[in-house]
């Protein structure tokens, strides 16, 4: 993009504004998200309880949402006419607004709390059982030891992701900021690219995306510790501590980060019944082009995120997070001018939509397979050395069953993300080439709201059998 | 392996196509919500293959920067949909030719001489309404600004739609000078601002706001296609901004003839016809007395604003930093 733009490259003054405001409402989403996050995963390490499986799956749910449809389901909580306003008006508090830079903080945590919780989870479920029963039997602070470590070694990256997600956050930052005080760079690169058509100002306002970005991965590989926790036998982990107090705060934690997440999404539900009655016929199609998008994007990202995790070093970490600071607007407009001599983008729009799609995961997927792998190679890694293993063996007898968890959630997450993402279909579609996220906008574009409701609980529902079909798959063994 | 499967069906559809080559193509570039099933795209394409001989095949997506993008390699033969204040940028592509259409029986409410894009519909801007729930109506711009702070209104962002940007064109028309701090008096009383439509008038109908940006038209989707008669538009003193949608022909096109005969069709009935109830806008030259009952019952404003290409295009920057600097106020 930047060698196609060319002319003159200049920062309007409102940019520098726009800069402050992306930069400050990125990182105090992020550490809310990060902060939240923490308790509700050591609750849910340590506490086995009817439908937790259900829970966890749940929770992924606000982070695969399209934009519009989480934003909407928000409003219908957080709203002027929402639930909670509603509830404070029995109680005679006066209404609470949404809008304002609190909205879009409130947006990002919803969205990226859950993907905080399922990171730190994951690092919570690494530490080996062995582990827990011998601070258990010697009565050593399990906190100071095990958890604490491994906090280091797993929430810089958590952070990291989810301030680069929050960095390209345009329309929720728009929609609910409440007007040009909350303006991010996101925009103006939209407003470059689809307005002005200003090619050269997109691509440097991208540039400093990308800058932040690269500096945001240098700082976690600096920050990141090396894990020492050792190695276990695989098997599930059981608790002697928590009891007393830690029951109590745990069941808080987890009440709350529930009620603050499924609200939404209930309400999105109870929105979308009326409209899923006389959905159009085309529907069904557009559904099955988003599977197989989804399907192709997910087999395409773990490839790629295994191999960048197995290469391992700071550039993997590098290209493990640069896809964060690219929106699939700027993506799919560089791809367009990459392929457009070539060949007719409409011919290729799906493939490029599931490309773009993978490339816009692999970061989700490196994260998570990263800690993983590096987790097995250094319980293990010498013994398979000694044994000779390398290549294609090791990964199928070392990697591949320790990596079963992480390799489904990634995959969930991936279709999932996948089946939601609108950014680049728009750009390419031809006659019969949209997917269900692109019907949804043209529904709404068309005055039909009720109908683009039930759309938008078709996709909700369909993201996530995906993603607990992927996900449930990882989990099979017995801790789920 | 899956992600060969789309791929493969391309290559599928690559291959029947030589079994078609027989009648000629003719590429429309239109926005997404004109190709889409519930735009007027389709009516259209029957209409016109009825007569043509020929298949008329839409490529959706954002029409400007895709053109731009393209330049003369493009293989659009014409494009429909121009929002007028993207006009100058338009022209200023020279990828088009003259549409060689009398314009003179437009029934637009100003003239229309420009020989390069034809106008194919139209609507007045305006702020939409509950007539169940809002009680005092501002039958004014000013009295819009005046209005008590407890009002909630929607708009959007002038940085990112076509809508938001009319609008800040519209309130430098209104207020002149004064027009930042039009905004700055406006500005508790506007809830939020939207990247684009469809998001604004989402919290519209979910009754997060009392009043958004939209058409005078928009009441006439409510009234005919959900039979609900309570969404007005407020018609103020002023005159209203003027939204006209356009059509013009590349002058790069392989199939000149079927083209200007696709120009041709857009200002005969049988084209004017189909866009009331699918685009929810007036028709371009209709007269009013043949459109659909619930459009010709919509009150309408007394004036009609509209700025030329390029005064639209001089004033567009600072109407947009006069909003930006009066909603920081």
């Amino acid at each position: 993009m930047l060698w196609r733009a060319g002319g003159a490259l200049r920062l309007a003054p409102a940019d520098a504004g726009a800069l402050w405001f992306t930069l400050w409402q990125a990182l105090l989403s992020a550490a809310l998200s990060v902060a939240a996050a923490i308790p509700v995963a050591r609750a849910l390490a340590r506490r086995r309880f009817a439908g937790r499986g259900l829970l966890v799956t749940l929770l992924g749910a606000p982070f695969i949402l399209p934009v519009i449809v989480a934003v909407l389901g928000l409003i219908a909580v957080f709203g002027r006419g929402g639930a909670l306003n509603d509830a404070l008006g029995l109680i005679g508090l006066g209404p609470l607004s949404i809008y304002g830079w609190h909205g879009v903080v409130l947006a990002h945590v919803f969205f990226n709390l859950p993907l905080a919780t399922r990171l730190i989870l994951q690092g919570w479920l690494s530490i080996p059982a062995e582990r827990f029963r011998l601070a258990a039997s010697l009565g050593a602070p399990v906190g100071r030891l095990l958890e604490w470590p491994m906090l280091r070694g797993v929430v810089p990256g958590a952070f990291a992701v989810i301030f680069l997600i929050c960095l390209t956050s345009f329309a929720v930052a728009l929609t609910l900021g409440g007007g040009p005080r909350a303006t991010t760079v996101e925009l103006a690169i939209y407003q470059a690219i689809r307005f002005d058509f200003d090619l050269g100002r997109a691509a440097l306002l991208a540039a400093i995306q990308f800058g932040i970005c690269a500096a945001a991965a240098l700082a976690v590989q600096a920050v990141r510790l090396p894990d020492t926790m050792g190695g276990g036998f695989d098997r599930v982990v059981e608790r002697w501590d928590g009891g007393g107090l830690s029951r109590g705060v745990d069941a808080v934690a987890l009440s709350l980060a529930a009620g603050f997440l499924l609200l939404p999404l209930a309400m999105i539900a109870a929105r979308g019944l009326p409209g899923l009655a006389d959905l159009p016929p085309g529907i069904w199609a557009a559904a099955l082009r988003s599977l197989l998008v989804a399907l192709g994007a997910t087999a395409l990202t773990l490839v790629l995120a295994l191999a960048l995790v197995l290469r391992g070093g700071w550039i993997a970490t590098l290209s493990g997070l640069l896809p964060l600071a690219a929106s699939s607007l700027v993506m799919g407009t560089g791809l367009f001018v990459v392929l457009y001599p070539v060949v007719a983008p409409r011919d290729v729009a799906l493939p490029v939509t599931a490309l773009v799609n993978a490339a816009m995961a692999l970061p989700f997927a490196a994260r998570i397979l990263g800690p993983a792998v590096a987790q097995a190679e250094a319980a293990h890694g010498r013994l398979a050395d000694s044994l000779g293993l390398a290549g294609w063996t090791r990964l199928r007898w070392l990697l591949l069953p320790r990596l079963r968890r992480p390799l489904g959630f990634a995959a969930g997450l991936t279709a999932a993300l996948s089946m939601g993402d609108l950014g680049v279909i728009a750009l390419f579609a031809g006659d019969g080439q949209a997917t269900l996220p692109l019907m949804m906008v043209r529904l709404m574009g068309a005055y039909r709201m009720e109908q683009a409701a039930g759309a938008a609980l078709l996709l909700l529902s369909l993201s996530l059998a995906l993603f607990w079909i992927f996900d449930r798959g990882g989990r099979a063994d017995a801790d789920a | 392996m899956y992600h060969r499967l789309p791929a493969g069906l391309c290559l599928g559809l690559l291959a029947a196509a030589p079994a078609l080559a027989q009648t000629p193509t003719l590429t429309v570039y239109a926005p997404d919500y004109f190709g889409s099933e519930w735009g007027p795209g389709p009516a259209i394409e029957t209409a016109f293959e009825k007569t043509c001989g020929c298949d008329l095949q839409y490529q959706t997506g954002d029409l400007l920067p895709r053109l731009l993008l393209e330049g003369a390699r493009t293989e659009a033969d014409v494009a429909i949909g121009f929002d007028s204040t993207e006009m100058k940028k338009a022209r200023d592509t020279g990828l088009f030719a003259p549409h060689g259409v009398d314009t003179a029986g437009l029934t637009l409410p100003i003239d229309w001489a420009d020989d390069t894009f034809l106008p194919f519909d139209w609507s007045y801007l305006a702020f939409v309404y509950d007539n169940e729930a809002l009680q005092d109506v501002p039958r004014s711009f000013a009295e819009l600004v005046a209005a008590p702070d407890d009002l909630r209104i929607a708009i959007q962002d002038p940085r990112s739609s076509v809508s938001g940007l009319s609008l800040v064109l519209w309130a430098e028309q209104v207020f002149g000078d004064d027009v930042a701090q039009a905004w700055a008096d406006l500005a508790p009383k506007i809830t939020t601002v939207t990247p684009g439509w469809s998001e604004a008038y989402g919290l519209f109908t979910e009754g997060e706001v009392d009043m958004v940006l939209s058409y005078t038209t928009s009441p006439a989707y409510h009234l005919i296609a959900e039979g609900d008669a309570t969404v007005s538009a407020a018609i103020f003193d002023e005159g209203h901004y003027m939204t006209i949608e356009l059509a013009a022909r590349l002058a790069g096109s392989d199939s000149p003839e079927l083209a200007q005969s696709f120009m041709d069709f857009v200002t005969t009935p049988e084209f004017q016809s189909l866009i009331p109830t699918s685009n929810w806008s007036y028709p371009a030259e209709l007269p009013a007395a043949d459109w659909p009952e619930g459009f010709r019952d919509l009150p309408m404003p007394d004036k009609a604003i509209w700025l030329p290409e390029d005064k639209a295009a001089l004033l567009r920057d600072p109407a947009i930093e006069a909003w930006r600097q009066g909603m920081l106020r």
